[in-house]
């Protein structure tokens, strides 16, 4: 392919692509996200490839694969255009009747769309509730998008706002049409991108820096990943786009090590944006010049903080260092470098696009544009969710996440990464912005969002965050190491049944000296996940330490079992489940749990029949002593 | 070198640009403690006992004096309420971990009778002088960090110091937990008495 050399080459290319398109022509597109590749996606891909040669349609059939569409938990998804009729959970096995049914009769195979709470179905994707109360700004474009196919992404109007930015605008006009959208960073503190963007173009010396943050090292969290593989080029151009505004020639995407099909499918896509004249030298034939590199990461947490991540470019342990001039100023190699999150530099195209008024038109007064939040626990629809920002807790749970998926009741959603705090249902109406999120004690962080039921415990909660802080800190400040160190212990303790008076107020000395002293934001904020359940769940703390009382039941070390006498029917059933043969019972004979065997494992109480109901849990008081042998006998009722 | 003027503690105090408000404020008689400086290296700020508080048009803030440059007009604060108490629990997370003069003396200077926190063996406190004194004044890497997050430690490797360190024993006295003159003896175990470490020590 001959490089573009102009604005007009560009939309000429685009304008051949488009005419070699049949609108009419069908085209199956298969998610090949981690998520459905994950749960055999590949294989689906393959049979839709086997079975349309099979019956001979290649000529009249397009197949495409396309990267995340966001409701992983029901993939492997299939949509087929140009009806847009959505499969969910395809297997292999069903490609020969989609195949048959749906390309040759266009006739919609029932069992495989989607199914509402009330029975009813819904055929296309973009109508199924999990979707219709999206906005997908960002994530929308993928499941149109073949990401190894530059012409898919060039079909949809992509590069055309870098070649507007090129030729219609100066750089400082770019600059100020981002500061103008309110765009702020999604990588977590929720900076405003154009002033940032400002400081480095400011900034003293000619060489500067542009950098991608693809590290993504919270638990669970993945939005960053699912742009990366579906729309590469969306990253790139907006990173393109900024450099033009900044004056940089330079570029890097640090991405984690385990994105490998993030890796490769940015690699190829930065390959063709070069074959094409969209990086390298003379842009479309412009005076600009500028290239990226990938630089793979180790995949630590703590490497995702901007001091620590440029010393890893460097070469050096990629971990955080005192740094009172910011790297926007003196980043890598001691020169001006702008950081972004993924998500944030995904955002540009579109506001060069369509303008700052209209991404400013979208959000609340503070926080501007859409969302992704990665949405999972204990919800019925777990996946990537894009919301305009001020959309409420409740609206992404419940409209969108279906509710919760156990049928208990919603006990507190935790957001922000593992940094994060944990809101309790009291603030379900709360519009999710950066300033109300921090306010109730929380953060926007990257976007995690972690739901959780009746049946969690806070204290546990804020115990498994703080331990994966613990193990994932670089560990070379005082307050940040022995501080979350000696927090664990606590917790844990407390967990177990050891806590003690006064644990609750050392606690608290502790996050405050972590907040205010840690050398970097991961133990500055290290101390949320304790803070927040502390301030919102203080009983449940007080109840462990004082009665020694898992008030979620959860705390293996702090319940029992107990099959009720008067309820067992002698049945056998818990008795043959024990995995640790801890129950005693023969037909006719009332069945008792030695404790002194007994693992917690709850089997016995998911399997007593429903209908007998005779194993209880038991926390914050002792069990009965067991029935006295000899005297067990249990008349069946 | 240009000089600027800047206020600690209430006391006008010049200073030339580009050194440390550590720097500054030891010029001045003003005694900030530290555990994890040394003027021969670069600030590492991993300590966090030299904290003060500057105050830039009435927006203040934290920093860690051994790494902060000094700034025209400055004013800075190196004991307030909050500084002391960060201080003490600073002191009190290490006791923990090792008591040793040096930190006894900062535990008297806070009041602190003990720890709240249950030790174990006694630990090294990760302040790396002895890492970087190895790098940066003998350029040896030798002494290094391993892991991450509670589990970091330092290292010496044996093999390497066999084969390249010089013996020079510079590094034994900045330790100030007193781990590191076993964690160096533990390198060189089993070497003859005449040229291991104890040799002239
Ligand atoms: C411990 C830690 C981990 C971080 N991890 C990430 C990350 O994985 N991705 C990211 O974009 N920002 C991460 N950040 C935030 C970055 O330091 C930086 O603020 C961000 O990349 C700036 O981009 P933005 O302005 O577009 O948000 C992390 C910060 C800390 C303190
Ligand atoms: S706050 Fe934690 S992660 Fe940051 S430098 Fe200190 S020990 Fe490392
Ligand atoms: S909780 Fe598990 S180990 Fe204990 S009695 Fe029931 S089945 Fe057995
Ligand atoms: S061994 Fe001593 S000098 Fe070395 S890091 Fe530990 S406390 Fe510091
Ligand atoms: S990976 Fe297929 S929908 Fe997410
Ligand atoms: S002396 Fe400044 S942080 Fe240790």
């Amino acid at each position: 392919m001959a490089k573009l050399k102009s604005a007009s080459e560009l939309k000429k290319y685009r304008q051949d692509i488009l005419a070699g398109r049949d609108p009419d022509r069908p085209c199956v597109t298969i998610c090949l996200g981690t998520g459905c590749l994950a749960c055999g996606g590949e294989q689906v891909h393959q049979a839709f490839i086997d079975e349309i040669a099979r019956q001979g349609l290649e000529d009249r059939v397009d197949v495409r694969r396309t990267g995340c569409h966001g409701f992983c938990e029901r993939g492997p998804l299939v949509v087929v255009f140009p009806r847009e009729i959505c499969y969910l959970k395809v297997t292999a096995a069903d490609v020969p009747e989609i195949v048959a049914e749906t390309l040759v009769h266009d006739r919609i195979v029932e069992r495989l769309v989607y199914r509402g709470d009330d029975g009813k179905k819904v055929v296309h994707e973009n109508q199924i509730p999990f979707y219709r109360h999206q906005s997908r700004v960002i994530l929308g474009a993928n499941r149109l998008i073949d990401p190894n196919r530059i012409e898919d992404y060039i079909a949809l109007g992509g590069y055309s706002a870098l070649a507007k930015s090129l030729f219609v605008m100066t750089p400082e006009e770019v600059l100020d049409e981002v500061k103008r959208s309110g765009l702020r960073g999604r990588g977590g503190a929720g900076f405003p991108t154009g002033k940032k963007w400002e400081t480095t173009r400011d900034a003293h010396g000619e060489t500067k820096y542009v950098v991608v943050n693809a590290d993504e090292g919270d638990p669970g969290a993945y939005m960053n990943r699912s742009v990366l593989e579906g729309n590469p080029h969306s990253v790139i151009e907006g990173l393109i786009i900024g450099a033009y505004a900044i004056g940089a020639r330079h570029g890097y995407v640090y991405v984690r090590q385990e994105y490998p099909l993030a890796v490769a499918n940015l690699t190829v896509a930065l390959e063709q944006a070069r074959d094409l004249g969209l990086l390298g030298d003379n842009i479309l034939g412009s005076d600009f010049c500028f290239d990226v590199a990938i630089h793979r990461g180790a995949g630590a947490f703590v490497s995702g903080e901007s001091s620590a991540l440029m010393a890893a470019i460097e070469g050096r342990v990629g971990e955080p260092r005192p740094k009172y001039v910011r790297t926007a100023v003196s980043g890598l190699w001691g020169k001006p470098t702008n950081l972004n999150n993924v998500e944030t530099w995904a955002n540009v195209p579109a506001i060069i696009n369509r303008g700052a008024a209209w991404f400013g038109s979208i959000g609340t007064a503070g926080s501007k544009g859409t969302k992704i939040f990665s949405l999972v626990g204990k919800v019925r629809n777990t996946g990537l969710v894009e919301v305009p920002m001020g959309t409420t807790l409740r609206q992404i749970i419940y409209d969108i996440g279906g509710g919760i998926s156990s049928g208990k009741e919603f006990k507190a959603v935790q957001t922000g990464g593992p940094s994060g705090g944990c809101l309790p249902a009291e603030h379900l109406d709360l519009p999710v912005d950066f300033e109300a999120l921090d306010r109730a004690g929380s953060m926007m962080g990257s976007g995690g969002m972690i739901v959780m039921d009746a049946d969690t415990c806070m204290v546990d909660t804020a115990r498994y965050f703080i331990q994966f802080l613990s193990e994932e800190s670089c560990g070379k400040c005082v307050p940040c190491r022995e501080g979350l160190k000696r927090m664990l212990r606590i917790l844990t303790g407390i967990c177990a049944g050891r806590g003690r008076p006064g644990d609750i107020e050392l606690l608290e000395e502790l996050g405050e000296v972590m907040s205010e002293a840690s050398l970097c934001a991961l133990g500055t904020t290290a101390a949320n996940p304790l803070l927040s359940t502390l301030r919102y769940f203080r009983g449940e703390y007080e109840a462990h330490i004082k009665e020694k009382r898992c008030p979620a039941g959860a705390c293996k070390e702090l319940i029992r079992y107990y099959i009720v006498p008067e309820k067992c029917q002698a049945c056998l059933i818990c008795a043959r489940s024990c995995p640790a043969a801890a129950i005693s019972g023969e037909k006719g004979q009332v069945h008792v749990i030695d404790q002194s065997k007994c693992t917690k494992c709850g089997v016995c109480l998911e399997v007593c029949p429903p209908r007998f109901a005779a194993v209880a849990k038991f926390s914050g008081k002792p069990v009965p002593a067991p029935v006295a042998a000899g005297t067990r006998i249990q008349g069946r009722k | 070198m240009e000089t600027i003027q800047l206020e600690i503690d209430g006391k006008k105090v010049e200073a030339e640009r580009g050194t440390t408000l550590l720097q500054a404020a030891r010029k001045a008689g003003v005694e900030i403690p530290t555990l994890c400086h040394d003027d021969r290296l670069a600030p590492f700020g991993a300590c966090r006992l030299c904290l003060v508080e500057i105050d830039r048009g009435g927006r203040k803030r934290l920093v860690a004096s051994c790494a902060y440059e000094v700034e025209d007009g400055l004013v800075v604060k190196t004991v307030t309420e909050k500084i002391v108490r960060i201080r003490r629990m600073i002191v009190e997370l290490l006791l923990a971990e090792a008591t040793t003069g040096p930190l006894e003396v900062l535990a008297g200077k806070y009041g602190l009778k003990g720890s709240r926190f249950k030790g174990d063996e006694p630990a090294c406190f990760l302040c790396g002088l002895c890492v970087r004194y190895c790098a940066e004044v003998k350029k040896k890497d030798i002494t290094c960090f391993i892991g991450r997050g509670i589990g970091r430690e330092v290292a010496f490797p044996s093999d390497l110091a066999r084969s390249a360190c010089p013996l020079c024993r510079e590094c034994l006295p900045l330790c100030p937990s007193g781990a590191w003159y076993s964690l160096y003896l533990k390198g060189y175990e089993g070497m003859p008495e005449e040229t291991g470490p104890r040799q002239g020590a």
